[in-house]
């Protein structure tokens, strides 16, 4: 049961960057973009987050650093896919490598080339509810966690039941009626960048000033490509995106714990699996997969 | 003086534009290099004309250009067709995976016919990598982008696990794969120089990638399906046909490249074999405007970038990875910039 509780336990931890990563990309999706800038936009923020919390003694001013890095660098996305038209895929290519050089740059700018990489004196605590209890394992969580499972009803609750969320599906759906409809397409679009952003901010400042309290060349290591497949895998829906962070989250806690009870087990195999689950899903889907159906597309008003 | 006026442009027009997105990259780059107190001219020279003027330095960058210019050709490949391949990277990793494998075993062949399986090899590694996506994309019309990218990570993960099991040295505990065999290593092709026979292959691609978007009915073909897929198909190109053929040579072309950089440079497979060339590569093809003049010059000045990078990190202290952000910001830049394509200049009086 200890173990089963621990297993879960890590699960949350290990999915919670992922879960925020893919809600902020669900939105921008559910908007008519993809954003290949999330690994990068990771990336930097996991940055900028370690280095105010390091330099200037309070993990809260990271934090809120991370986000304004995540709210920037979406905003750039916007000012490329949005206001210049330019290809989404490859624009967002430019974010994750310019985001990504600028992150590893500057940290040897800040720290040197020193082989013991600097780390924060103290991380974001761990929050234990039903202390004493046997699920004391399972909630002992950063308190990013938490606000991380709350966002999965609040977002899915804001996408289907708001007019923001109202406006921001239909200028994923068809901008052209949306602009009829008397919306600014591109103000909109800016909108779900924006909130997007945040939210890739934050999962990058779970890293660096939670996870790890240090900042490494590989400490997004991918989990921004995750993200990307786990939205699909969710169908853009949030409730459906925590289920595929979770699985991830597992799969991943399970290797590690194989791992360190030497079973010999290829256990490259589990990481590889969620990506290869994402590609037998879209397979299948084919056709009738629900992509929002401006998704990939340009939009330039009549004139404009 | 000038104002733009929406239109066709003049051919030099077009020449010019890729100068400007240089001059603008080089002023945004400067800003860092600023950050990182050095002086921006003296960075710059030290990145892109001082190798220029040592022997050495010139052959290390037709080294780096062998696998940019590869990869840049592929992505060209596949881009010029409409079909967005963000997978060169994997492919590039099959390629190599497939060297690999078979590369400790042609010990009994002469070199002539050893290479020319590890070439078949390579591009056939690829080829399969390529080809599930290229596959869904023409049959069920699923997205490329999204399935070409996360295939990139898939294969890194069994190479990996190839590296960290079945090939990991029993004795030193050193994830590389078995040297391959002699007679299967890439020659040198310029004395005295790190310079392999890769790099020949990566110029005759750039002529083949002229040849065949010029001079032959499928190259029209393949540029008539990337500038719309609905008119090509109206004036009876075979769409889907010419989209999956184009996506598997771009495959095979990232995939030679890895098996150049297996038989040319390191003979066995390590991790991390390539530093995201499938990635520049998509770079190289932008910059480079989707033809073969163009990547190649494009090649050649990101893979001078890359050395110069190292030097001027070895000699002024500057982080490295300013290479990498001149590349990148070259690739926004570069997209932005070519929206002026649609504009041309008028004398305005």
């Amino acid at each position: 049961m200890d173990f089963l509780f621990a297993l879960l336990g890590a699960t949350l931890r290990i999915s919670t960057p992922i879960l925020l990563a893919a809600l902020g990309e669900t939105l921008i999706e559910r908007a008519g973009i993809l954003n290949l800038g999330i690994e990068g936009t990771m990336v930097l923020s996991a940055f900028c987050g370690f280095v105010v919390a390091h330099l200037s003694g309070s993990l809260w001013l990271g934090l809120v650093a991370a986000i304004l890095t995540g709210i920037l660098l979406c905003s750039l996305m916007g000012l490329l896919s949005v206001t210049l038209n330019l290809n989404q895929h490859v624009a967002g290519l430019g974010i994750t490598l310019l985001a990504s050089g600028l992150a590893l740059f500057s940290f040897r700018l800040v720290y040197g080339g020193s082989s013991t990489p600097p780390s924060l004196d103290h991380s974001f605590p761990q929050l234990a509810i039903f202390k004493g209890t046997v699920l004391e394992p399972l909630f002992s969580q950063y308190g990013i966690t938490y606000v991380a499972l709350l966002l999965v009803p609040l977002l899915g609750w804001l996408l289907q039941n708001t007019a923001f969320g109202l406006r921001l599906r239909s200028v994923g759906e068809n901008p052209e009626a949306a602009d009829i409809a008397g919306l600014n397409v591109y103000w909109v679009r800016y909108q779900a960048l924006i909130v997007g952003g945040a939210l890739m901010g934050l999962a990058g400042a779970f890293l660096s000033l939670a996870q790890l309290g240090a900042f490494t060349h590989g400490v997004v290591n991918g989990r921004g490509w995750v993200a990307i497949a786990i939205v699909i895998f969710g169908n853009w829906q949030p409730s459906k995106v925590l289920y595929g962070a979770l699985l991830f989250g597992f799969l991943q806690a399970l290797q590690l714990r194989l791992q360190a009870q030497g079973i010999p087990l290829p256990y490259e195999a589990l990481l590889a699996l969620p990506y290869i689950i994402t590609i037998v899903i879209l397979a299948l889907a084919g056709r009738n997969a629900s992509y929002p159906a401006a998704l990939l597309k340009p939009y330039r008003r009549e004139g404009a | 003086m000038f104002r733009l006026e929406r239109g066709s442009p003049p051919v030099w027009w077009r020449a010019l534009l890729p100068v400007l997105a240089v001059l603008i990259t080089f002023l945004l780059v400067s800003l860092a290099i600023w950050a990182a107190g050095a002086n921006p001219l003296d960075v710059f020279y030290e990145m892109l004309i001082k190798p220029l003027t040592k022997r050495t330095a010139r052959f290390e960058i037709l080294v780096q250009a062998t696998p940019l210019l590869l990869t840049g050709i592929a992505v060209t490949y596949a881009f010029a067709a409409g079909y967005y391949n963000i997978g060169a990277e994997g492919q590039l990793y099959a390629g190599a995976l497939m060297g690999a494998l078979l590369g400790p075993k042609l010990g009994g062949l002469p070199p002539f016919f050893a290479i020319t399986v590890m070439l078949l090899a390579g591009f056939l590694g690829g080829v399969l990598w390529a080809l599930v996506p290229a596959l869904l994309k023409v049959r069920l019309n699923v997205d490329e982008v999204v399935t070409t990218l996360l295939l990139n990570s898939v294969i890194i993960f069994f190479i990996s696990a190839l590296l960290n099991g079945v090939w990991r040295d029993p004795i030193s505990g050193w994830p590389r794969s078995p040297s391959i065999a002699e007679s299967a290593q890439f020659p040198g092709i310029i004395p005295r120089s790190r310079v392999h026979l890769g790099f020949l292959l990566a110029i005759l691609a750039v002529i083949s990638l002229w040849w065949i978007l010029k001079k032959t009915r499928f190259g029209l073909e393949l540029r008539a399906a990337g500038l719309g897929k609905e008119a090509a198909r109206f004036m009876g190109v075979p769409v889907a046909k010419t989209m999956l053929t184009a996506a598997l040579i771009s495959g095979g072309i990232a995939g030679l490249a890895g098996v150049s950089e297996v038989a040319g440079v390191h003979y066995y497979l390590i991790d991390g074999i390539s530093p995201g060339y499938g990635y520049t590569g998509i770079i190289v093809a932008t910059f480079g405007g989707l033809q073969a003049l163009g990547v190649t010059i494009a090649g050649l000045f990101l893979a001078l970038v890359d050395t110069g990078a190292l030097s001027a990190s070895r000699s002024l202290g500057i982080p490295v990875y300013l290479g990498d952000i001149i590349q990148a910001t070259l690739l926004i830049v570069t997209l932005a910039v070519l929206l002026l394509n649609r504009y041309r200049p008028v004398r305005s009086r």
